[in-house]
């Protein structure tokens, strides 16, 4: 079969809506545009445990300690069932990390944004989560097999932790006035970076078109955007907060919520590495990989000493 | 080991419900079985479970491709005869 | 036997043991909390945060029961969070520095394998209710004493680099094992009334669980114990407590009587 016959077929069973698996035959850009989305997209949730772990050690009680932990720690999980399915197009995850660790992958800009106040964690939840979810829904129906599967568990799992952001922020919306105003505050800091999470208009996203063709993605960033902006909108009236938004105002037409210019400056600044936290970002994930080295390399040894003998658990305290 | 040497990887097959099927779900790094086995623990049954968990060496799984499957399956689809609809049986019997 | 059974003078003294549990799972999953985010590969990263959430949770039902058992209407919350570190009852080794992965690891060991006996022993008690929260935990014990078990004889038993680091931990972690199978003079009589067990009894058990490992791990346990000032029960804890307290109650504390 010739390249162009192949190619056709391909189109052809992406148009049916046939799902593709890691052995069947791809293009090679299909390939490599899911290995540099999916990238982004596990390394983003990896990166992301950043700024929510800041708080772990200060949640303010018990309950709240063990919602916030188990949520960041599902980001890790999440980060490694996209690298897993990462895995199934031939990429290896310690390739992938090493070029988030040197600086060459891109992951999610919001990451890249302080987290202040105990108000953030709530924000987070709500904010970053929902754009995500919003995102991550589309992502389930996508035309790849494992990267699909992962999106199912993902979403699945996913639910109580815009729930739980949310509850932090009602909350504190009811407490006292240091802690609405704690609240407004940290709307006013992520709003902002959480509409940029859907990235560029769709006349500057030069990769989406393609990705359309191919039912990687089934919507734009502006639709998506525009979506989580409607949902978003009343959630935040309801409990009292102001979007931080001079223009946004309803169609009553369109029954959209139309809001104002991002900083696409910003953005671009942020992506490029400039963003308040890059640095301690990447430090802190190449610290982690540096201070493993010796635990990986004695396990791996371990196993080359124990070659040739099944390798059980040792001790059995009934 | 270089800084990104790959672990060995292990397809996690996890079993929902006692007695159910295993389905595959991801996979894990580890050096040897037993970690891997208590990686796929705390990865993939963080929110329980009450079946097994199999741990598969990635490199022992031989799979079939799309260039396979018309050879592979076709051949199955016109055997009816493997599926208990292709059978007529007075309808009165009951317990067949 | 039942709370409102309970003479007061056993309360009291129940109340205390329960804080040295309680205490001892919180401040030690705290410390494993700490290292969300920076494991040393992201499924360690997981199974650290599954080891915290088992102790924080555990801790949230030792705390509740305690606060019962007083009977001063405090809840969990207030008992972690509205109490200065001389009052915490915890063991001190529960609350050193996180260290590397393998002081973690180590700790971990020595204290999972001492609280698999106490929980063992624990769902023969005469008080139901701690009973009942020793049968839920021990589960996770076990797991916590495979998991931390298996990482000792892969770091002992590594390369040159994992036997010395561990090795070093060990050494350091050591003299504090003593404290965990003392009692206070109250515990007399939860002992006499079968709500607790004599853990002095129980060492040497320990001794042979952790020997096992440490030997196939090609470890060597120190000779000496050298002298420990420090005891958790009486509040004597190490400057390392108070800090991580700080950081921990700052949110309640700097905003009293506010609702999270």
């Amino acid at each position: 079969m010739d390249e162009s016959t192949r190619n056709a077929e391909f189109d052809k069973r992406i148009e049916e809506g046939t799902k593709i698996e890691p052995k069947d035959w791809m293009p090679e850009k299909y390939r490599n545009q899911l290995i540099r989305m999916m990238s982004q997209h596990a390394h983003s949730e990896v990166v992301g445990m950043l700024p929510e772990g800041n708080w772990i050690t200060r949640a303010p009680n018990l309950r709240r300690k063990m919602a916030l932990l188990a949520k960041v720690q599902d980001e890790a999980g999440h980060g490694l069932y996209i690298y897993s399915a990462a895995e199934t197009l031939g990429a290896s995850r310690e390739d992938l990390v090493h070029q988030l660790l040197i600086g060459k992958a891109k992951y999610s800009s919001i990451f890249n944004y302080p987290t202040l106040t105990w108000a953030d964690i709530g924000i987070i939840g709500w904010l970053v989560d929902g754009a995500a979810i919003v995102n991550q829904t589309m992502l389930a129906k996508c035309s790849y097999g494992p990267y699909s599967r992962a999106m199912l568990r993902i979403c699945a799992e996913e639910n109580f932790h815009k729930k739980q952001g949310y509850e932090i922020v009602c909350t504190l919306m009811k407490g006292t006035e240091e802690q609405k105003k704690m609240a407004q505050d940290a709307l006013n800091r992520f709003w902002w970076p959480t509409l940029m999470m859907f990235g560029p208009h769709d006349s500057d996203s030069p990769n989406s078109a393609t990705l359309l063709k191919w039912k990687v993605k089934k919507k734009t960033n502006d639709e998506l955007r525009q979506h989580f902006v409607n949902i978003t909108v009343p959630q935040a009236r309801t409990i009292g907060l102001e979007i931080p938004d001079p223009n946004l105002k309803y169609n009553e037409e369109t029954k959209n919520w139309e809001f104002g210019e991002i900083n696409w400056e910003e953005f671009y600044a942020v992506i490029k590495g400039h963003g308040p936290c890059n640095k301690d970002r990447m430090k802190a994930r190449n610290d982690a990989h540096e201070n493993g080295s010796w635990v990986r390399e004695a396990s791996v040894a371990y196993a080359k000493k124990k070659q040739g003998k099944k390798v059980e658990k040792f001790l059995n305290v009934g | 080991m270089s800084d990104n040497e790959q672990l060995p990887v292990w397809e996690v097959f996890m079993q929902q419900k006692n007695g159910g099927p295993h389905q595959h779900v991801g996979n894990v790094h580890a050096a040897d079985a037993e970690i891997a086995l208590q990686n796929a623990r705390d990865v993939y049954a963080r929110r329980g479970g009450n079946g097994s968990i199999w741990v598969v060496p990635l490199e022992t799984i031989y799979a079939s491709g799309s260039d396979d499957e018309a050879p592979f399956f076709d051949p199955s689809d016109d055997k009816a005869y493997r599926h208990p609809n292709f059978y007529r049986v007075p309808k009165a019997v009951k317990n067949l | 036997m039942k709370l409102e059974e309970l003479k007061d003078s056993t309360r009291e003294a129940l109340f205390g043991y329960l804080l040295f549990l309680g205490d001892s799972n919180l401040v030690l999953g705290h410390r494993l909390s700490e290292w969300c985010g920076h494991g040393p590969m992201l499924e360690e990263d997981i199974a650290l945060a599954n080891l915290a959430l088992d102790c924080v949770g555990q801790s949230a039902n030792f705390l509740k029961l305690a606060g019962e058992v007083e009977g001063k209407n405090r809840n969990e919350d207030d008992l972690a969070y509205l109490r200065d570190a001389v009052d915490f009852r915890n063991a001190t080794i529960a609350e050193l520095p996180r260290g590397d992965f393998g002081y973690t690891i180590m700790r971990q060991f020595l204290v999972s394998t001492y609280l698999y006996i106490v929980f063992k022993n624990l769902r023969e008690s005469s008080f139901d209710d701690l009973k009942s929260i020793a049968q839920k935990s021990i589960k996770e014990i076990k797991y916590h004493v495979r998991h931390s078990s298996e990482w000792v004889l892969r770091l002992g038993d590594g390369t040159e680099e994992s036997h010395e680091r561990i090795q070093k931990s060990l050494n350091e972690l050591w003299r504090y094992t003593d404290e965990l199978f003392t009692h206070t003079a109250t515990d007399k009589t939860l002992i006499e009334q079968n709500i607790i067990s004599d853990m002095s009894k129980y060492h040497s058990e320990w001794l042979e669980i952790v020997s096992q490992v440490i030997k196939e791990a090609t470890l060597t346990i120190p000779e000496e114990k050298t002298y420990l000032y420090h005891n958790g029960r009486e509040g004597k804890h190490t400057e390392y407590l108070g800090h991580m307290l700080a950081e921990m109650q700052i949110l309640p504390r700097s905003h009293p009587g506010a609702v999270w």
